[in-house]
């Protein structure tokens, strides 16, 4: 097991900037998701951990050993591919036992610790198939034993579960958790799926174009986002650029950007670096949004008319129109049909002040 | 910075650039100097001779290369392009089999082939005396001799390009397009100049463009039918036997010209337009024939193809049995036997070219197949600065007509030179191993490159993450991979050296004297039996040879052209 640091890391192709200047500290036995949308640089960083790129600058360490310029075979590091690059050539049995004979166990071993790591990915009966013969489920966990019997360091997942439909992704997730508990293993998931990020991971590294824009944990990344971008990307969220109006040390009062609106909010100094940054959005989830047909106590309280409806089975969104530019969306959960409003119906939204958050704009 | 990978490609690139400029663009640059020598002094002489009316024999047997091989591109899309849509479009009794009789001439080696059509068809051959026979007549009533003969076996030998691309792309489109159309109110003309044949372009193009290459250089056919008309690639090997390797040179380089030029126009039209289908799994579609005139019309047309196209094999297999002195001015042979097959065994001098042949194409063989593994491997996987003039340099044999290369051999070779190790080897036996080499190396990198293609860079990278060297991954992964693509390309490779004629002729020496020459020889002696036993060897081989592709290496028989 190891803990992972990089420290600087930038890696450029020729003109493209993947990564710029990352630092992240991994702890031993982790669960650690890199999320971010496509082409942020998540694939890259973890191909400059298992050592398949070297960084343009900076230094990669692992327990405190400079990793950075070892080649790939020496860094054991376990890693699932996207396409999971099994061998075609060879049976299950064979795959798994690649790097076991790579390092010259003797062959009584060998069988005993892939059998060991078959059972536990279930998958013992199918030893001497052929792995063209298996589903992708199965594949999929036939690169996880590959990947963990050689007892890696570090167990590196690049999207290992986007070529699964839903149903087997949600199993496989479990499955995956459950492997990487019973190893205790220092883990690297990449994912662009916020869904899996929040619910498999300790910590999480959000990234957008090269840059890392917030770790934390799953509740701090949801709750506490960092800027527009980390609140916008991580679950559904009310976005609405801001103006400062007042902000004393008690009082802190916004102007949504081109209306009337005045935005109580509460917050510690802390949370903004700087509220006279040039762009804030407030950001409020839809869940914490109230809805009611009567006007209500307190600030932040507008009217407005119900544009749609949308049901989806456990919870219902609406989305109301408080001004020609302005829709604010709410989710609640479903309570029976006694609750529903309809589509044209006027009601007033309450934009609670401990549920604002004032964020600025991610820097480019 | 030269990290380990570089040091690696460094360590692959210098033993392929070694072979290629040694045995490819130093054998072409020796005879581009040969070609602008005269009386040792640099000159235009020989081109001006060329193109002037010195010889204008010369400017002549270039035109008629040309027209011939327009010819040719016609009379095999005629044939292949109409079977190719009768066989996979139509469903009628033995449509199957048909449709795999069709692409028997590709087991014929192109000397055999004419050998079998002039016994066919010539002055002297059993059809026409057949019918002269048959009806009484005072003459022959046609026979094939001159041009017509060489169109006759090019259109015989290269329809299979056509009717194998055809198919495939009739195969791959997706008759969703062509029921679109038909719903949107086309006719059945319609449908087909407007959707399906414009589909097909792509392919018929490759294909008239590959036919056009293979006929400018083709040797044997008019090597063995030409009589007094002149080609360009045989001129060259006229010139060699007349001693003016200038002149010689100078032919080279202007066919070679041609058939870059041809390349060149391939690739830049491949890339240009290649609309694959976007969608894929659905199985062409065949109608069924109902009506019973058009059935049996087709299923004649089926028969009558099929036979055409087995005659010359079956005229092979009889002449084999010949023997000797038993068919010399009698209109049939007189009478049959193994005898010819006995002496192959029995004969020493009779069983020589045979070993020759199989024993230098099996070294040619193991150096293409291991040379054509490192470079195929070098060329797919491997980033380095002037990958492009790599994959010029290997595919430049492919382009080059066959007496281009041997004529390219000869003149580098000729001398002693660092390459050959300081002894010269025109004469040697090693040139003949050499020319096959760098004839087939093509070939088996683009079978090669074809697979590595295929396989996903996350392959090597998860044997490497798993701790395996870059040996060791080459070894136990990458090889595994490829093996039978490699594999089947090797054998191919082999099947043709064995039957290669071109360069043969102008290297070989009496010691290593192949079968293609033997057979020749045998003709000359009018032992056409002996001859036509060497030629059924080579069918047998081919046969068993696409055979094991089909079956053990899972490579049809349609890829492997
Ligand atoms: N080998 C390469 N050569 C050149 N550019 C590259 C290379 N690999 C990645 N890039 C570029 O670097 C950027 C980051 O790519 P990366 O693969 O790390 O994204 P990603 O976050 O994994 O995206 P995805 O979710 O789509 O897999 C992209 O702009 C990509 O085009
Ligand atoms: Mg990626």
């Amino acid at each position: 097991m190891s803990s992972v640091q990089l420290t600087n890391i930038t890696k450029k192709f020729k003109d493209v900037t993947a990564v710029e200047d990352l630092n992240l500290t991994i702890n031993e036995g982790e669960f650690f998701t890199f999320l971010g949308p496509s082409g942020c640089g998540k694939t890259t960083t973890l191909r400059m951990i298992a050592g398949f790129y070297y960084p343009t600058a900076g230094t990669i360490t692992f327990n405190d050993r400079d990793m950075t310029k070892v080649p790939p075979e020496k860094r054991n590091t376990g890693m699932v591919f996207q396409n999971y690059a099994l061998f075609p050539h060879m049976s299950v049995f064979e795959n798994v036992a690649f790097g076991l004979k790579v390092r010259k166990l003797n062959k009584s071993d060998i069988k005993r610790k892939v059998m060991d790591v078959l059972e536990k990915v279930r998958l013992e009966q199918y030893y001497d198939r052929q792995v063209s013969q298996l589903s992708g489920g199965q594949q999929q966990r036939v690169a996880l034993a590959r990947a963990l019997v050689i007892e890696p360091d570090i167990l590196l997942l690049d999207e290992p579960l986007s070529n699964l439909d839903a149903r087997l992704r949600d199993q496989m997730r479990t499955e995956i958790l459950r492997l990487q508990r019973d190893f205790g293993i220092t883990t690297i998931y990449v994912t662009h799926d916020q869904v899996e990020a929040l619910t498999m991971s300790d910590r999480i590294a959000v990234f957008n174009m090269g840059k890392c824009q917030q770790v934390g944990t799953p509740l701090d990344i949801y709750n506490n986002p960092v800027n527009d971008f980390v609140a916008q990307f991580i679950g559904e969220t009310n976005l609405f650029p801001v103006e400062p109006e007042i902000t004393d040390e008690q009082i802190k009062v916004y102007k949504l950007k081109d209306s009337n609106f005045k935005i109580h909010a509460k917050h510690k100094k802390s949370e903004i670096s700087d509220d006279k940054h040039s762009g804030l959005y407030m950001s409020i989830r839809p869940e914490a949004v109230r809805l009611k047909n009567e006007k209500m106590e307190g600030n932040n309280v507008v009217e407005g008319v119900i544009e749609i409806v949308q049901f989806t089975g456990a919870s219902v969104h609406f989305f109301v129109r408080v001004d020609k530019s302005i829709t604010v969306r709410i989710t609640r959960l479903n309570k029976g049909p006694h609750t529903y409003f309809n589509e044209g119906d006027k009601v007033f939204v309450q934009l609670p002040e401990e549920h604002i958050r004032i964020v600025p704009k991610a820097g480019e | 910075m030269m990290n380990a990978e570089n040091r690696r490609t460094a360590m692959l690139l210098i033993p392929i650039s070694l072979v290629l400029i040694g045995y490819v663009l130093y054998p072409s640059i020796e005879t581009i100097i040969e070609s602008f020598k005269s009386q040792d002094a640099f000159s235009f002489k020989n081109y001006e001779d060329f193109f002037g009316s010195k010889a204008s024999a010369n400017l002549e047997a270039l035109w008629n290369s040309v027209w011939i091989s327009i010819l040719s591109v016609f009379f095999s899309a005629l044939i292949g392009v109409p079977l190719a849509f009768i066989f996979n479009r139509y469903d009628f009794p033995g449509r199957k089999f048909f449709s795999s009789v069709a692409i028997m001439p590709i087991v014929l080696p192109s000397l055999v082939g004419v050998m079998a059509f002039m016994f066919l068809y010539g002055e002297a051959g059993l059809v026409p005396n057949a019918i002269k026979d048959l009806f009484n007549l005072s003459e022959v009533p046609f026979s094939i001799g001159g041009v017509s003969g060489i169109l006759i076996v090019h259109a015989y030998t290269m329809y299979p390009y056509f009717y194998m691309t055809t198919s495939s792309a009739l195969r791959n489109l997706d008759p969703s397009l062509e029921e679109a159309a038909f719903n949107l109110g086309s006719n059945r003309f319609k449908v087909f100049w407007k959707v399906t044949f414009p589909l097909l372009t792509p392919g018929l193009v490759a294909a008239s463009l590959l036919v056009f290459m293979v006929s400018m250089a083709s040797f044997s056919a008019p090597f063995l039918l030409a009589g007094g008309f002149r080609v360009l690639s045989l001129q060259i090997y006229f010139s060699k036997i007349n001693g003016d390797l200038e002149m010689a040179a100078t032919q080279s380089v202007i066919l070679s010209v041609v058939s870059i030029l041809f390349l060149l126009f391939m690739r830049w039209f491949q890339e240009r337009k290649d609309y694959r289908m976007a969608s894929k799994g659905i199985g062409a579609h065949r109608s069924e024939v109902n009506n019973p005139i058009l059935k049996w019309t087709m299923v004649t047309i089926g028969i009558l193809s099929m036979i055409i196209l087995l005659l010359p094999h079956a005229t092979l297999l009889i002449l084999s049995l010949v023997p000797e002195g038993a068919w010399t001015w009698q209109t049939y042979p007189t009478a049959f036997s193994l005898e010819n097959f006995k002496l192959l065994f029995e004969d020493p001098n009779i069983w020589d070219p045979v070993r020759n042949s199989l024993v230098m194409s099996f070294i040619a063989c193991i150096g293409v197949f291991v040379f054509g593994i490192i470079t195929s491997y070098t060329l797919v996987k491997r980033k380095f600065v002037g990958k492009n003039l790599l994959d010029i340099l290997v595919m430049i044999p492919w382009a080059l007509p066959a007496t281009v290369v041997g004529m390219n051999l000869i003149l580098a070779f000729n001398e002693k030179s660092i390459f050959s190790f300081g002894s010269i080897l025109v004469g040697a036996y090693w040139i003949l191993p050499l020319a096959y080499f760098i004839r087939f190396l093509p070939l088996v990198v683009r079978s090669t490159n074809a697979v590595l293609e295929q396989m996903d860079d996350s392959l090597e990278e998860a044997a490497k993450n798993l701790g395996a060297k870059w040996f060791y991954t080459f070894r136990r992964v990458v090889i595994p991979f490829i093996l039978p693509g490699v594999l089947s390309g090797t054998l191919l490779a082999f099947v043709q050296a064995v039957g290669e004629f071109p360069t043969s002729v102008l290297l070989y020496t009496l010691d290593n004297r192949p079968i293609s020459i033997e057979i020749m020889n045998q003709l000359r002696m009018f032992n056409i039996g002996q001859a036509a036993a060497y030629g059924m060897i080579q069918v047998a081989l081919i046969s068993i040879v696409i055979f094991i592709s089909d079956k053990f290496l899972g490579i049809k028989a349609e890829r492997s052209l």
